[in-house]
């Protein structure tokens, strides 16, 4: 390629860059200023003195309807519903995909079909239904009813995953398994569990982006003490007692999207990897 | 170990093919059976129903006079090398070798002893603390067989399992396991391809065409006596000869006449010794036509006459030394054939020739392309 085509090239991805970096940056800079400096300081520009206090306050002391602990008892409320329901779905998804592809039996194609119609079924549509289901079981309003919504919804999305991941695992290799004497649990914790890394990865990242951005689910399922930070986010910007606080609400939405963009650096890397990457051979 | 039954064994798959049509094979403990048979025509589903991995759609199988088909394959104490390896990717090769006794509780002092068995055995010693993933080709294979020596099964069943080594590693491995059978005598279903690891290793072989059993017999039998034009042409190398000939009686002697040269224009007629002739009777009264199936090396030069053989001058086709024999290629009845000579024989000629061993010969009919009468009884 020629110089004025490289230029042109690094001229498109810089700006593209800077396109997709420049609200993070503006949310950034202003959850650092004053009140003060936000309504005499242009939008872009630097923090003069940057203060802390605003991320305090958006942490442990912000209104959010009314209560006034911050994100704080939200985030943890995520948490405590993210991780299990994103471990429960990613297990369940990979036995799924492992009985569908190695232990076929009569109906299993129609099975994943059906399975694959989940994928498109628009949360909407679920909203009802589940709010009886979870009343009849006696779990709505907790954190219990949001994992248990988040697991039936993700599993088709995770067994699709996995499904596409052992097909590509030789036939063979299982039968050579159950040869030796292992069964069907043995045979995935033994062999196609220590080989499932990068698809795992992919899962979790998906899983953990689509349950912790959750919104819909959590204003409707949760309780009012099992809120998820989504929710609680929204009640805190909306709060309108006195003046706006841009600068907390920038810094709480930070915090509230924090949990993902940490998933994706530290992770980021095995995403790509597992979406590119055949199974094992021989 | 234990005899093996396959009793009118059917298989069809899920989506409607009938790969197997109704299979009899019958084996005694400690013989060696060779399944033998072009790609796709069954072999490798039938070794899976042997060890339960597949369902039995229609039949039986017993293993040691006992019916198994509803037997899960840890039950019917089978070990068995598959076609593409089958390593567990994740383990190394001790643990993959380990893997099927820790499952059957073999306490770990005997685990150690049967990995360093099989290791020297196989020569895979250095290779033991590898992954499968750092193995060559040849390599992986001698670990699958590792993994099923490291037991003494009921029955052996191997897929190709020597189909990715070295000419040199092949021939080793081969007598290797002909002495392993020897030794444990344990009964054995081995798939090959390759024409000698079935004639030096079997004690019976089952020749297979799109799920059917053509022929089952010893090696012998199956090299000397084929029972159609398919078997004639599958095993030997070169394959025997198919020629195009009419059966006539001359000067009083039961002949094949048979056209010579790419012309055709020669006819000749080959006196066919030690044939029963009444079976022959009512087929020569029509100038029934018929394929004289004749092998290479009963095609060879005058250095080898015997009492019952046929002289024949023939062109040279093409001339093709190999070494030890040259073989050449000439025109009979029309087809091409291949002739097994000694190189001085052949050397710069452009015609040869030939003693015909007709008492070596099986004809053929030309329409059904079944055996109708073999020479030697
Ligand atoms: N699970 C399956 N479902 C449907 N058809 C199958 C299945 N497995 C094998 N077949 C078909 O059955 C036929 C026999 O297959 P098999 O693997 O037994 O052949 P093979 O004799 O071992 O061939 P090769 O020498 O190439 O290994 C093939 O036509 C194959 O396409
Ligand atoms: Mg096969």
């Amino acid at each position: 390629m020629n110089r004025a085509g490289r230029f042109l090239l690094y001229a498109a991805l810089v700006s593209t860059a800077f396109y997709a970096l420049a609200p993070m940056w503006v949310m950034l800079s202003t959850s650092l200023k004053t009140l003060d400096e936000i309504r005499e300081g242009s939008l872009i520009a630097a923090p003069h003195a940057p203060t802390i206090e605003p991320w305090l306050k958006a942490w442990g002391t912000a209104c959010s309807g009314v209560r006034c602990e911050g994100l704080k008892p939200f985030f943890l409320n995520s948490l405590l519903m993210t991780i299990p329901a994103v471990l429960i779905s990613t297990l369940v998804g990979a036995l799924n995909g492992y009985a569908l592809t190695h232990w076929r039996f009569r109906g299993s194609d129609f099975l994943f079909t059906a399975l694959l119609v989940g994928c498109f079924i628009p949360f909407q549509v679920v909203l009802l239904p589940m709010a009886r289901l979870l009343g009849a079981v006696g779990i709505s309003d907790s954190v219990f009813g949001l994992i248990f919504v988040h697991v039936v919804y993700g599993l088709a999305f995770t067994t699709l995953f996995f499904r596409n991941y052992y097909i590509g695992v030789p036939g063979e290799l299982v039968k050579a398994a159950r040869v030796d004497g292992a069964g069907f649990f043995t045979i995935f914790q033994r062999i196609l569990l220590p080989i499932s890394g990068p698809i795992f990865m992919v899962c979790v990242i998906w899983q953990f982006t689509q349950i912790w951005n959750d919104f819909l689910f959590g204003v409707v399922f949760a309780g009012s003490d099992s809120q998820p930070v989504t929710v609680a986010l929204n009640n805190l910007v909306r709060t309108s007692t006195g003046v706006k606080e841009y600068n907390v609400d920038m810094a709480a939405a930070i915090i509230a999207a924090l949990p993902t963009l940490l998933v994706y650096i530290v992770a980021g890397k095995y995403f790509v990897r597992g979406l590119t990457a055949g199974a094992v051979k021989g | 170990m234990a005899s093996l039954g396959i009793h009118n064994i059917r298989k069809i798959y899920p989506n409607g093919v009938e790969v197997l049509k109704g299979i009899n094979l019958d084996i005694a403990d400690g013989e060696f059976l060779i399944l033998v048979g072009g790609s796709g025509c069954g072999k490798s589903t039938l070794l899976n129903m042997i060890a339960g991995l597949e369902p039995v759609t229609e039949g039986e199988i017993t293993i040691g006079g006992k019916r198994v088909n509803d037997l899960p394959p840890k039950d019917r104490d089978i070990a068995m090398v598959f076609q593409s390896y089958a390593l567990y990717p994740s383990m190394s090769v001790r643990q993959n070798i380990a893997f099927g006794l820790s499952l059957r509780k073999v306490p770990k002092a005997e685990q150690e002893a049967t990995i360093a068995r099989v290791a020297k055995l196989l020569q895979i010693e250095p290779l033991l603390d590898r992954k499968p993933a750092q193995l060559s080709g040849g390599q992986r294979q001698r670990v699958a067989m590792g993994r099923a020596l490291a037991r003494e099964p009921q029955i052996f069943l191997f897929d190709e399992p020597l189909s990715n080594l070295d000419a040199k590693l092949r021939v080793e491995m081969r007598s290797e396991i002909k002495l392993l059978h020897k030794r444990l005598g344990i009964t054995t279903v081995y798939v090959t391809h390759d024409q000698i690891e079935a004639m030096t290793l079997g004690d019976k072989i089952a020749v297979m065409k799109d799920g059917v059993v053509q022929q089952f017999g010893t090696p012998d039998e199956i090299y000397n006596r084929p029972v159609n034009t398919f078997v004639a042409g599958f095993m030997g190398s070169p394959p025997m000869n198919l020629i195009p000939a009419t059966l006539a009686i001359n000067d009083g002697k039961l002949c094949a006449e048979v056209t010579v040269g790419p012309t055709g224009s020669k006819r000749v007629h080959l006196p066919l010794f030690g044939f029963d002739t009444s079976t022959l009777d009512t087929l020569t009264s029509t100038g029934s036509s018929v394929l004289l199936g004749l092998r290479p090396e009963h095609l060879t030069d005058t250095g080898r006459s015997n009492g019952m053989t046929a002289n024949l001058t023939v062109p040279v086709d093409l001339a093709e030394p190999t070494g030890a024999d040259t073989l050449i290629f000439i025109t009979l009845g029309g087809a091409r054939c291949i002739a097994r000579l000694h190189p001085t024989a052949v050397a710069g000629r452009d015609e040869v020739e030939l003693v015909v061993d007709t008492s070596a010969a099986v004809v053929f009919d030309r329409h059904t392309q079944e055996a109708i009468a073999f020479a030697r009884v």
